[in-house]
C-alpha cells in the first residue's frame, strides 16, 4: 500500500480532533480530542521515518507518547478536581482567571 | 588603599533597612529605634565626610573610590563627592533622622493584632534604603551606576508613597482615600518615563565613547579628560540629544515645569514625613545631577538650551506661586511652593554665573531644611484635626501658640525673609541671574511677591481669626514634635546669618563647573572698585 | 567704640530673643524685660553719640566689620556697620522715641494677657530699625528693611483673633514686599553696575556709571521707598495698619518705620543727585502723595486713621525734600525727626484717649476732653500746634524750610512744588483743627459700647502720660533748637552736602504766605466743627469726601484690578495645571486604558476560543512559510 495514504489518515485524524477541541466543552471529550491529535502526529511521524528510511520520526514518537503520558497524569487530575469542586466538567465554567 | 568612607555611608542605610525589616513583628517600638540609630550613624559618616573633604584640594573628586564591575561594558564602580555633593549627603543625613521622628507613629498598625503584617518595620526600612540610594547616587562618578540607583530609588518611594498615605477619613478635597495609589502609581510613571528616556542617552554615550575611544566608559572624569584633550569629539546633534536625554529625566525628577503635576499628587497624599523625603531629599537628585552631568558632560549643548531653561524656570517660579496661591489643601500649597522654588534652583543652575550655581547649590540645602520644617509642622497640624483643607482651620494661634509660631517660621523661610537661610541662596541666584539676563532676574523677582502672598494668605487663614469649634482643644506641639523642628529652625537662622561654611564648600566646586562649561561672569560697568584702590 | 555699634543692634534683639523664647515664666516681668533691652540700646546710643561729638566734622563716621556673611566668587556682602552723622540721628530718634513707646506700652498693654509677646516684638523691631540705619552695604540694609516689615507685620496683627487685623497685617506686608521688590532690583543693579553694593563705593564711584543705569537704580530705589513710607501708589496699607494696638501706630507707623524711605533717599543721594528723572520722579511721588493723605485725613472719622492719613503727608514733604537734592536732604531729615516727636506725642495721644473711651476710634463720639483728661489734652494740644507749623514750635521751623526749599527748585517746577506744599499746609491745618474740636472741645458725644457702658474719660497711668510729656516738650523745642546757628545743618552737611537754592521769593514771603494759609485753615476748621454741633453719625457728605472716605478709592482700584484679577487667574490657572498639563498626561493614560480594554475583550474566558486562535495562528505562520518557501 502507498505510505501517502497513512499520511491522508493522520491529516484526517487530526482535523477530527481539531474540530473537536473547539466545538466541543466537555473537558473530558476535549482531552481525547487531544490525545487523537497527538496520535495524528504520531503516525504521521512513523510514516515519515518510514518513506526517509530513517529512525528519527520513531524516536519523536515516543518522546510524543511520553509526554503524552504525563499530560495525561496531570490533566486528568485536574479535570476531575475541578470536577469534585465545581461539579461540572464544561471548560465553559471554568472561568475564574476572566476578568 | 584607602578607607572606603563613601562606601560605608551607603552601606550603613542599607544594611540597616534590611535589619530594620528583620525586626520580629511584636518588636515594633526597637525597629524604629534601630532605624532612627542606624540614620544617626549615617549622619556621623556624613559629617566625618564634611571633615575629611579638603575644600581647597586640587583635583574634581576627593574620598574616591574605583572599582571595575561590569568588566564587558565599562561599568566602573567608580565614587568620588565634590563640594556640592558632600554638602548634599550632610543634607540628607541630617534630614532622615528629623523624617523618622516625625513620623513616628505614622505607620504604626491601626488595629494591634494584626501579628503577621509588619507596617512600622517597613516604614522604617523603605526611609533607610532610599537613604542610600540618595546617598550613593550622589556619590556616583560612574554615569551608569548613578543610573542605576537613580531608577531604584523609585522602588521604596513608590511603597512609601502608596503604603503608608494619610490617615483613612482624613478629609481631602476630592474626599476619596483612593487617590493615595493614584499618586503612587503617577509618581512611578513620571519618574520611569523620564529614566527611560535617559537610559536611551546612557546607552548612546557608551556607543560614542566606545565608537571612539576603543573602549566604551561610562566613567564621568575619564568622558570629561577625553573630551578636554580632544580624543573625544561629539557632533553637536549627538551631544544635544545626548543633552536632552539626561535632561529630561531631571527634568521630571526636579520637577521643572510642564512636568511637575506628580509632585503636588505625590506629596498631597503621601504622609508629610514621606512629603519632605521626596521634596527635599529625592528630588535634590535631580537638580544636582543637572550640575553634574548635564553641565559637566555636555558644556556646549548646556549653553545652547540656556535659553529655553531659563524661560520653563520662569515658568515654573511664577506658575508654582500662582498655583499655590490658588490651592485649598495646605500640602498641595506647600508642593507647588516647591515646584516655585525648584524654578530658582533651575533658574541659578541655568544663569552660567558663579553667583547663580552658587545660589542654587545654596538653595538646594535651604530648601531642604526649610520646606522640612514647613512640612513637618503642617503633618503636625493636620494630624491633629485630621483635615488638609485650609478651610478647616481657623485661629490656630490661639489654642497652640507655639505649633503656630514655628509654622510661621517656616513659612517665612519659604518667602525667604531675610535672616533665615533662604533668603541668601535665593537673592545669589536673583543676582546671578540678573547679571547675565535682566529681564529674566526682574521677573524671577516678581516671585518674592507672591511667595509673600501664599505664605501669609496660608497662615491668616489657618492660625488667626477666631478660634473654630473643631480646632478648639487642640494641643499644642509636644515634646518630640518640638525636638523636631526646633533644630531645623535653629538651623535655618544659623546658616541666614552665616553661611559661610556652608559656601566655602561650595565655592571651590562651583568654580570648577564654571570651567567646566567655559563661563566667566559678566563684569560690571564700572571698573573692579576692589582693583581701583 | 566700634564694637558698639554691633552691640546697638544686638542688645534689642537679644530681648526679643529672650521674650520670645522665654515662656510663661516671664509673662510677668516681659514688659519690663524689654523696655530695659530698649534702654539699654539708648545708653549705648548716648555713649556712641557722645563719640561722635568729641571729634571733628569731618571725622564723624565709625566703620566696623563684625564678619564675612556671603562671600561667594566675585559676590562680597560683610556684616558691617557704618555709623555717620546721618545714621547717628536715626539711631537716637529710634532708641529715644523707641524707650518711650515701650515705657508707654508698659501702661497700655498691662491688661494684655500676651503682652510678653508683644513686647518681644517690639524689641525685635527696634533691633531691625537699628540694622536699616546702621548697615554698611545695601543687602544688610535689605535685611533691616524687611526685618521692620516682620515686626511691623507681627504687630499690626498682634490682635491676630480680629479678622480685621490679620488681613490688615497681611496686606502691609505684601504691599510692602512690592516695595522690596524694588530694593532688591536696585541692589542686583549696583551689583552688575559697580560689582559691589557697599555703601563707600557705589556712592563714590556714582557719578562714573551712565545716567540710564542711575535712573533706573533710582526709580526702583523710590518704588521701595513708596512702599515703606506708604506713598502713593502704595499707600493703601497704612490707613489699614492702624488695626495694631496705639503705641505700634506711633513707634512704627509716625515716627521711625515709615520714615525709613527718606533714609533711603537721603542716603543714596550721591546716585539721586546723578540722575535727574529719578529726582523729578521723587518730587511728584512726594508732592501727590503730601495732598493725597492731607485729603484722605481731612475725610476720617476715625482718630488713628485721621492721623495716618497725616503720617503719610507728612512724609510726603520728607520725600519731596529728599527729592530736591542737596537742597533739601537737610531739611527732609530735620522734618523727619521734628515729626518723630509731635506724630509718636498725637499718637500716644490718641491712644490714651482711647485707653479713656473703652477704645472708642469714632472721633464724633468724642467731644469736650479737654476736662477730663488734662494731661492728654495738653501733650496733644502742644502735638497739634507743632504739626500745623505754629510760629516758634518745631513744625514751623522744619516745614516752612521745606517749603521754602521747594520754590528754590527753580522755574515753573518750583512753582507747583512749592504751591503743592502750600496747599499741603492749608489742609493740614483745616484736618488737624478738625481732629483738635472734635476731640476736646465741643459738648461730650459720648455713646455706649457694645456692653452698653457709656465711657467714664480719666486721665491715664503716670507710665503712659511721661512718655507724652517728654515728646510735648521735643515737639515745642526741638525745631527751634536745631535751628540757632543751624546746628542741624551744620551736623548733617559733611554726609549729605548742602547749597542754597536761589527762591523766587523771599523766605520771609513764604512765612508770611505759611501764616496766612494756617489761619485760612484753621478758620474753616473752626467755622465747621467749632461753631455748630457735630452729629454724632457722619453726614453724607459731598463726592469728594465720600471718596475721600474711602481712601480715594485706591482700595476699590486694587481690590478690582489686583485682587479679583489675580483671583481669576490663579482660578484659571489651577484650572489650566488641573485639565490642560495633568489633562495632556491623564489624557494619554486613559486612552492607552481604552485601547486595552478593548483588547481585553478578545481574552473571553472559553478555552474554544483560544483554541482558534491557537489553530489560526498556526495556520497563518504555515501558510506564511510555505509562501516564503515559494517566493
Amino acid at each position: 500500500m502507498n505510505p501517502v495514504n497513512y499520511l491522508y489518515l493522520a491529516a484526517l485524524l487530526f482535523t477530527i480532533g481539531a474540530a473537536g477541541v473547539l466545538i466541543r466543552r466537555n473537558a473530558i471529550v476535549i482531552f481525547m480530542c487531544v490525545e487523537l491529535m497527538l496520535n495524528a502526529c504520531n503516525l504521521a511521524f512513523v510514516t515519515f521515518s518510514r518513506l526517509h528510511g530513517n529512525l528519527d520520526g520513531q524516536i519523536i514518537a515516543f518522546f510524543t507518547m511520553v509526554v503524552a503520558a504525563a499530560e495525561v497524569v496531570v490533566g486528568l487530575a485536574i479535570i476531575v478536581t475541578i470536577f469534585r469542586s465545581r461539579h461540572s466538567a464544561s471548560v465553559d465554567d471554568a472561568g475564574l482567571l476572566k476578568l | 588603599m584607602s578607607f572606603p568612607l563613601l562606601t560605608l555611608t551607603a552601606a550603613v542605610p542599607a544594611v540597616g533597612a534590611v535589619a530594620t525589616a528583620a525586626v520580629p513583628a511584636g518588636r515594633r517600638t526597637a525597629a524604629k529605634w534601630l532605624a532612627l540609630a542606624v540614620s544617626l550613624a549615617t549622619l556621623v559618616l556624613a559629617a566625618v565626610q564634611l571633615v575629611r573633604f579638603d575644600p581647597d584640594a586640587k583635583g574634581p573628586f576627593q574620598l574616591t573610590e574605583s572599582h571595575a564591575w561590569i568588566k564587558d561594558f565599562g561599568v566602573r564602580y567608580e565614587l568620588g563627592v565634590d563640594g556640592i555633593a558632600v554638602v548634599l549627603i550632610a543634607l540628607a543625613a541630617l534630614l532622615i533622622p528629623f523624617i523618622m521622628l516625625a513620623g513616628w507613629h505614622d505607620a504604626d498598625p491601626q488595629e494591634s493584632g494584626s501579628s503577621r503584617w509588619r507596617p512600622t518595620q517597613g516604614f522604617f526600612a523603605l526611609i533607610l534604603m532610599v537613604e542610600a540610594m540618595v546617598v550613593i547616587s550622589f556619590e556616583a562618578t560612574d554615569v551608569f551606576l548613578f543610573y542605576i540607583f537613580f531608577e531604584a530609588m523609585l522602588i521604596p518611594m513608590y511603597f512609601l508613597i502608596g503604603g503608608f498615605g494619610d490617615r483613612a477619613g482624613e478629609r481631602t478635597e476630592g474626599g476619596a482615600a483612593a487617590q493615595r495609589s493614584y499618586a503612587a502609581v503617577k509618581f512611578l510613571l513620571y519618574n520611569l518615563v523620564g529614566g527611560l528616556i535617559m537610559l536611551a542617552a546612557v546607552i548612546g554615550l557608551y556607543a560614542v565613547t566606545a565608537d571612539q575611544l576603543g573602549t566604551g566608559t561610562f566613567s564621568l572624569q575619564e568622558i570629561v579628560q577625553a573630551r578636554a584633550a580632544g580624543k573625544l569629539d561629539l557632533a553637536t546633534t549627538t551631544e544635544r540629544a545626548l543633552f536632552l536625554g539626561f535632561f529630561f529625566a531631571f527634568a521630571v525628577k526636579a520637577p521643572l515645569w510642564p512636568l511637575h503635576t506628580w509632585l503636588p499628587n505625590a506629596m498631597g497624599e503621601a504622609t508629610a514625613p514621606v512629603a519632605v523625603l521626596i521634596t527635599a531629599v529625592v528630588d535634590k537628585v535631580g537638580t544636582f545631577a543637572m550640575l553634574r552631568f548635564c553641565l559637566q558632560l555636555f558644556p556646549e549643548a548646556s549653553k545652547w538650551a540656556t535659553p529655553v531653561i531659563v524661560v520653563l524656570s520662569l515658568i515654573s517660579i511664577l506658575y508654582g506661586a500662582l498655583l499655590a496661591v490658588g490651592q485649598r489643601d495646605i500640602k498641595r500649597l506647600v508642593a507647588y511652593a516647591s515646584i516655585s522654588h525648584f524654578g530658582f534652583i533651575v533658574l541659578g543652575i541655568f544663569a552660567m554665573t558663579s553667583q547663580g550655581q552658587s545660589g542654587a547649590t545654596l538653595y538646594m540645602v535651604n530648601h531642604g531644611i526649610s520646606t522640612a520644617a514647613l512640612m513637618l509642622v503642617a503633618g503636625f497640624l493636620i494630624s491633629r484635626r485630621g483635615s488638609r483643607l485650609i478651610a478647616d482651620y481657623g485661629g490656630v494661634q490661639k489654642v497652640a501658640p507655639v505649633l503656630a509660631g514655628t509654622f510661621l517660621v517656616g513659612g517665612l523661610a519659604t518667602l525667604s525673609l531675610p535672616g533665615l537661610a533662604p533668603f541668601v541662596s535665593e537673592f545669589l541666584v536673583l543676582v546671578g541671574t540678573f547679571s547675565r539676563y535682566p529681564v529674566a532676574g526682574a521677573v524671577a523677582t516678581l516671585g518674592i511677591v507672591l511667595a509673600a502672598l501664599y505664605v501669609l494668605v496660608l497662615y491668616q487663614r489657618t492660625m488667626t481669626g477666631p478660634v473654630k469649634e473643631e480646632v478648639r482643644g487642640m494641643p499644642d506641639l509636644r515634646a518630640r514634635e518640638l525636638a523636631v523642628v526646633a533644630p531645623l529652625i535653629a538651623l535655618l537662622l544659623f546658616l541666614g546669618i552665616y553661611p559661610k561654611p556652608v559656601t566655602q564648600i561650595l565655592d571651590p566646586a562651583v568654580r570648577h563647573t564654571m570651567s567646566q562649561v567655559h563661563k566667566a561672569d559678566p563684569k560690571p560697568d564700572v571698573n573692579d572698585v576692589e582693583a581701583a584702590k | 567704640m566700634e564694637n558698639l555699634i554691633g552691640l546697638l543692634v544686638v542688645a534689642p534683639l537679644l530681648g526679643a530673643a529672650v521674650l520670645l523664647c522665654g515662656g510663661r515664666r516671664l509673662d510677668r516681668g516681659g514688659p519690663w524685660i524689654g523696655t530695659l533691652f530698649a534702654a539699654a540700646s539708648l545708653a549705648i546710643a548716648a555713649v556712641l553719640f557722645a563719640g561722635l561729638l568729641g571729634r571733628d566734622a569731618d571725622d564723624r563716621t565709625l566703620d566696623a566689620t563684625a564678619f564675612s556673611w556671603v562671600p561667594v566668587g566675585g559676590f562680597r556682602a560683610d556684616v558691617g556697620f557704618h555709623l555717620d552723622q546721618l545714621s547717628m540721628t536715626f539711631v537716637l530718634l529710634i532708641t529715644g522715641v523707641g524707650t518711650l513707646i515701650h515705657l508707654y506700652s508698659v501702661g497700655y498693654m498691662a491688661h494684655d494677657e500676651r503682652r510678653r509677646r508683644f513686647f518681644g516684638y517690639l524689641n525685635l523691631f527696634l533691633a531691625a530699625m537699628l540694622l536699616l540705619v546702621v548697615a554698611d552695604n545695601y543687602l544688610l540694609l535689605y535685611v533691616g528693611w524687611e526685618g521692620v516689615g516682620l515686626a511691623s507685620y507681627l504687630l499690626i496683627g498682634f490682635w491676630q483673633h480680629k479678622p480685621s487685623a490679620a488681613t490688615a497685617a497681611k496686606k502691609a506686608f505684601i504691599v510692602n514686599r512690592v516695595g522690596d521688590m524694588g530694593l532688591s532690583i536696585a541692589i542686583m543693579l549696583m551689583f552688575t553696575t559697580f560689582g559691589t553694593f557697599a555703601f563707600g563705593p557705589v556712592l563714590e564711584r556714582a557719578t562714573e556709571a551712565g545716567e540710564g543705569k542711575l535712573t533706573a537704580v533710582g526709580l526702583m530705589l523710590l518704588l521701595a521707598a513708596c512702599g515703606k513710607s506708604a506713598q502713593v501708589p502704595l499707600q493703601s496699607w497704612l490707613g489699614d495698619a492702624m488695626e495694631g494696638p496705639t503705641p505700634v501706630s506711633a513707634l512704627i507707623h509716625a515716627a521711625t518705620m515709615v520714615t525709613a524711605g527718606v533714609y533711603l533717599i537721603t542716603r543714596s543721594g550721591a546716585i539721586f543727585n546723578a540722575a535727574p528723572d529719578a529726582q523729578t520722579a521723587v518730587v511728584t511721588v512726594g508732592a501727590v502723595t503730601l495732598l493725597f493723605g492731607a485729603i484722605v485725613g481731612c475725610a476720617k472719622d476715625d482718630i488713628k486713621k485721621a492721623l495716618a492719613g497725616s503720617t503719610m503727608s507728612q512724609i510726603g514733604y520728607m520725600i519731596l525734600a529728599a527729592g530736591l537734592g542737596p537742597i533739601g536732604y537737610v531739611f527732609a531729615i530735620m522734618h523727619l525727626v521734628t515729626h518723630g516727636f509731635f506724630k509718636a506725642g498725637l499718637f500716644l495721644g490718641a491712644g490714651s484717649v482711647m485707653h479713656g473711651m473703652n477704645d472708642e476710634v469714632d472721633m464724633r463720639r468724642y467731644g469736650g476732653l479737654r476736662k477730663y483728661m488734662p494731661v492728654t489734652f495738653v501733650t496733644f494740644g502742644l502735638g497739634y500746634l507743632a504739626i500745623i507749623g505754629f510760629p516758634g514750635l518745631s513744625g514751623f521751623f522744619s516745614k516752612d524750610k521745606i517749603i521754602e526749599a521747594a520754590f528754590a527748585k527753580g522755574g515753573t517746577e518750583g512753582w507747583i512744588l512749592g504751591g503743592a506744599a502750600l496747599l499741603g499746609a492749608a489742609i493740614t491745618a483745616y484736618y488737624m483743627t478738625r481732629v483738635m474740636l472734635l476731640t476736646f472741645f465741643g459738648e461730650k458725644r459720648w455713646q455706649p459700647d457694645e456692653r452698653g457702658e457709656l465711657p467714664h474719660p480719666h486721665e491715664s497711668p503716670r507710665t503712659m502720660t511721661i512718655p507724652m510729656i517728654v515728646l510735648a516738650v521735643g515737639s515745642v523745642f526741638a525745631g527751634g533748637l536745631f535751628s540757632i546757628n543751624d546746628v542741624f545743618l551744620k551736623w548733617l552737611e559733611p554726609v549729605t552736602g548742602h547749597a542754597e537754592g536761589h527762591s523766587p521769593v523771599s523766605a520771609l514771603t513764604v512765612t508770611a504766605a505759611t501764616m496766612v494759609v494756617l489761619v485760612i485753615g484753621v478758620a474753616i476748621a473752626w467755622a465747621q466743627y467749632g461753631r455748630r454741633p457735630v452729629p454724632v453719625t457722619a453726614p453724607r457728605g459731598s463726592l469728594l469726601t465720600r471718596a475721600a472716605r474711602r481712601d480715594l478709592l485706591q482700595d476699590d482700584f486694587n481690590h478690582v484690578v489686583l485682587v479679583r484679577g489675580g483671583e481669576h487667574l490663579t482660578r484659571s490657572l489651577v484650572y489650566v495645571d488641573h485639565s490642560l498639563v495633568d489633562g495632556v498626561v491623564n489624557g494619554t493614560a486613559a486612552s492607552v486604558g481604552g485601547l486595552s480594554g478593548r483588547m481585553r475583550k478578545l481574552q473571553n474566558g472559553y478555552a474554544r476560543s483560544y483554541a482558534v486562535s491557537m489553530f489560526g495562528g498556526a495556520a497563518v505562520l504555515i501558510a506564511a512559510t510555505l509562501l516564503m518557501r515559494a517566493v
